[in-house]
């Protein structure tokens, strides 16, 4: 690498450049980007992946920078979803904060050559100069067929290189293509009706010289009219394209669609047809058929795992395995932190004074940070399966086996990725909603997502679950586990279909999802995405729960009481007041104060509920030595009642299945729906049935009998 | 009803395992332009692959992949038996 400019006056040293990747969904951008990057966006192997723009850098030789935008797939540039959108608006130059790309690198699935060539036509179309990265290569072969990739390139008029993006094949190639100059020279190969074409040229025309557009775009807003139904732009359209045409244009353009009334031109599908048509004769030449035989798991797994009985059989077994692994696998490395941070806080208490800062260290931090910790190897357990899911292709079959139930609640079958998802977390649950269409089942989506039991429930249905049966096998503990994650499903369609019927009607969606071949996944991927979570369970532990740990130890050992029991000090501590005020509203949940504290504690965060019942016990020093199962069994009414009876363990799960206790959802809420009116009724939609379902479980179990 | 009608059918009519060509969309709207562009368009080959276990949606394959639509997609849909 040159470190001298001076060499190299001439090459564009000038700007730093900004290129876009694009392409159908589930072509591999994200792993391309990922490698020019050297950053870890997430891949997956299902449609729908990436929903926003994602930037990042490369550096080329003589000091040049690029500056690389990720897209979200799209299978045309005639948007429906609000993710294709930002994919649009970027190729477009209609984008806020990105400028218009001056180079774009068409990804292209080469295992699924005819569909992923339309876009790259319709890209081709806008004038952008463009590479296009031919990847899954392997693919190709497993099919049975051979691509001749120079032919290819002669035939588009644009340089073409072959990868293997997963296994860092062809990136190079793509990198020293990226060093040269690329420059859009393109010629339309493929033509309509004679009779179209100078109707369409008319428009293009009037679109130039009366609406003041470049050549390229006024093609691109000709053929987007001329697809319309209308082909007029009216207001609808004018709103979806974000432009607008002045009286002039639109009375000409309304001529122009008058004649095409006259001569009864079928238009709308005609620049459809003749691109494929185009591809076609692309393919025909380009596409070599070696007489391999072909392979085709994809089709002997989903005889399976889309079987009537084994589809259903595979999806339950699937999650009871997985929980059967947090039950087994996880004690191990749990019981290590565990005696870690008993070790730690034994440690403190030698070494420091006696004071508020030791008892801080000891009774809050320890316990409220140390008490989520201990549950990191669980979540990467459940993370681990999840990286699986969504690496094989299985989310998609997922969706396809669901849809029926979720058409019968008047829900998208693609709802159901985005719910999937949840089980991670709400977060990328909620971001996930951007592949529905219609704005009202994305609401909806949106609205039930945080209903799916994420990772941050975990530790609050291992604790109680543990309370509940101490002796229980770890298949009985998994049976539990499995009941809890179903109630979240079966609320979330629940609650999809009343919104549905309610408050958010409309039409039926439609469910058009491309099934992609199963991949094996790839044990890195896998792996960073464990790391990349773990890393953010760690920093949450290390932020919101640690704070949170500090406040809650404050408001539970202030103000001080001297010469009092701990038990009695905690009573009259500021926490111990506000559990006491709250108490007449979850009495009839079967709640005491001290449960109060934990609810009003995990009101951010659910974890908290852990680290509040943490420090609530280890508070009284009674319960020192002990674990915080054994301080719960001991636990009792002032009467001398246990506290935490089964009913109790059980009525305090079906709360946390319910409740909205993240701020973090809110936020992202918030930001999704922008409208505050939504978020703050969900909040209190889902606080209301959290509180109604815990109440008639408790009060019901009372009434049978049950304590 | 002519021979050749006979041939005629909507995708959602066909059984597992059967091919047809597609002829055209019953009515165009902006649901069938998007079918197209995914490469569902006239003259093309299009296979049933599957049902899903409750029978609806169903798997088709088009141009090589594999896509799922429901069945009031798949009554847009004219194909011609071969
Ligand atoms: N066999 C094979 N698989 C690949 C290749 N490149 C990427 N993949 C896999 O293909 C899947 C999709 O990759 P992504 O990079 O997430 O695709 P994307 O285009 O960003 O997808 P969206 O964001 O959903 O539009 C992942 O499972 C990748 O591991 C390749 O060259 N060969
Ligand atoms: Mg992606």
């Amino acid at each position: 690498m040159s470190k001298d400019p001076v060499l190299q006056p001439t090459v564009s040293l000038k700007k730093n450049l900004t290129i876009a990747l694009a392409g159908n969904p589930n072509c591999g951008k994200t792993t391309v980007f990922n490698a020019l990057t050297k950053l870890r966006q997430k891949v997956g192997n299902y449609p729908g992946v990436t929903v926003e723009k994602k930037t990042g850098r490369l550096e080329l030789s003589r000091g040049r920078n690029l500056q690389v935008v990720d897209l979200p797939g799209t299978y045309s540039l005639s948007v429906r979803t609000p993710d294709e959108e930002v994919a649009r608006e970027v190729l477009l130059g209609r984008s806020r904060g990105t400028p218009r790309p001056d180079l774009v690198v068409c990804v292209v699935d080469a295992g699924n050559l005819e569909r992923n060539l339309y876009l790259v036509t319709q890209i081709q179309d806008l004038g952008l100069p463009i590479i296009v990265a031919l990847n899954m290569m392997d693919e190709v072969k497993s099919q049975g067929r051979q691509i001749d990739v120079k032919k290819l390139s002669e035939l588009l008029g644009v340089p073409v290189v072959s990868m293997i993006a997963n296994q860092n094949k062809g990136i190079d190639d793509l990198k020293s293509l990226l060093e040269q100059e690329i420059k859009a020279d393109y010629t339309r190969r493929w033509r309509m009706s004679p009779l179209l074409e100078e109707d369409l040229e008319a428009m293009v025309q009037v679109l130039i010289d009366k609406g003041g557009l470049t050549r390229p775009e006024a093609f691109f807003e000709s053929l987007m009219l001329l697809s319309s139904a209308a082909h007029i732009p009216d207001k609808a359209y004018a709103q979806h394209h974000h432009i607008m045409f002045s009286k002039e244009v639109i009375d000409e353009l309304n001529q122009i669609n008058a004649r095409l009334v006259r001569q009864g031109v079928r238009a709308r599908s005609a620049a459809i047809e003749a691109r494929y048509e185009w591809i076609k004769f692309i393919v025909k030449e380009a596409v070599i058929d070696t007489l391999a035989k072909a392979k085709n798991w994809t089709h002997k797994i989903d005889t399976v795992l889309t079987h009537k009985v084994w589809g259903w059989v595979s999806f339950i077994g699937l999650m009871t395995f997985m929980f059967y692994m947090i039950f087994t696998i996880a004690t191990y490395p749990m019981d290590w932190i565990d005696s870690t941070f008993s070790h730690l806080g034994a440690v403190v208490e030698q070494s420091m004074p006696e004071g508020d800062l030791r008892d801080l260290i000891i009774n809050g931090i320890i316990p409220g940070v140390g008490g989520v910790i201990i549950f990191l190897p669980q979540i990467l357990i459940l993370f681990f399966f999840i990286g699986l899911l969504q690496d094989t292709g299985y989310m998609a079959r997922a969706a396809f086996i669901m849809d029926r139930v979720m058409n019968k609640v008047g829900l998208h079958g693609k709802s159901f990725i985005p719910l999937l998802s949840s089980f991670a977390c709400a977060i990328p649950g909620v971001m996930a909603a951007r592949t529905i269409e219609s704005p009202k089942d994305r609401l909806v989506t949106i609205l039930v997502a945080p209903l799916m039991s994420c990772s941050a429930r975990l530790p609050v249905y291992t604790i109680m679950i543990a309370v509940l049966i101490p002796q229980a096998s770890a298949w009985q503990k998994s049976g539990i586990m499995l009941i809890m994650y179903l109630l979240g499903i079966i609320a979330a369609c629940t609650m999809g279909w009343i919104f549905k019927k309610t408050l958010l009607k409309g039409q039926k969606p439609t469910f058009i999802l491309e099934l992609p071949p199963y991949r094996l996944p790839s044990f890195k991927s896998v792996i960073l995405q464990m790391w990349e979570r773990s890393r953010l369970f760690l920093k949450r532990a290390g932020t919101i729960i640690l704070t949170l740990s500090i406040v809650l130890w404050a408001l539970m050992s202030f103000p001080r009481q001297d010469n009092v029991e701990p038990a009695e000090a905690l009573r009259q501590s500021y926490a111990g007041k506000i559990g006491q005020t709250i108490e007449p509203v979850i009495k009839p949940l079967g709640y005491d104060w001290r449960i109060g504290i934990g609810l009003v504690g995990s009101f951010a965060a659910r974890e908290v509920f852990v680290s509040t019942m943490n420090i609530v016990f280890n508070l009284d020093e009674e319960a020192e030595e002990t674990t915080l199962r054994q301080a719960f069994k001991q636990a009792h009414w002032p009467d001398g009642r246990p506290l935490f009876t089964p009913l109790v363990c059980i009525s305090l799960m079906i709360f946390y299945v319910f409740a909205l206790q993240c701020i973090s959802t809110v936020a992202i809420v918030l930001r999704e729906t922008n409208s505050w009116r939504w978020t703050l009724f969900q909040l209190l939609y889902m606080t209301v049935l959290a509180y109604v379902a815990a109440l008639a479980v408790y009060q019901i179990g009372k009434i049978l009998g049950f304590t | 009803m002519s021979d050749s009608e006979k041939n005629y059918r909507l995708l959602s009519n066909l059984k597992v395992g059967e091919t047809g060509e597609v002829v055209e969309f019953v009515n165009e709207s902006a649901l069938s332009q998007r079918m197209e562009e995914m490469g569902i368009t006239p003259g093309e080959k299009i296979e049933v692959v599957r049902f899903a276990p409750l029978n609806d949606p169903i798997e088709i394959k088009i141009r090589g992949y594999l896509l799922s639509l429901r069945r009031e997609e798949a009554e847009l849909i004219k194909v011609k038996i071969s």
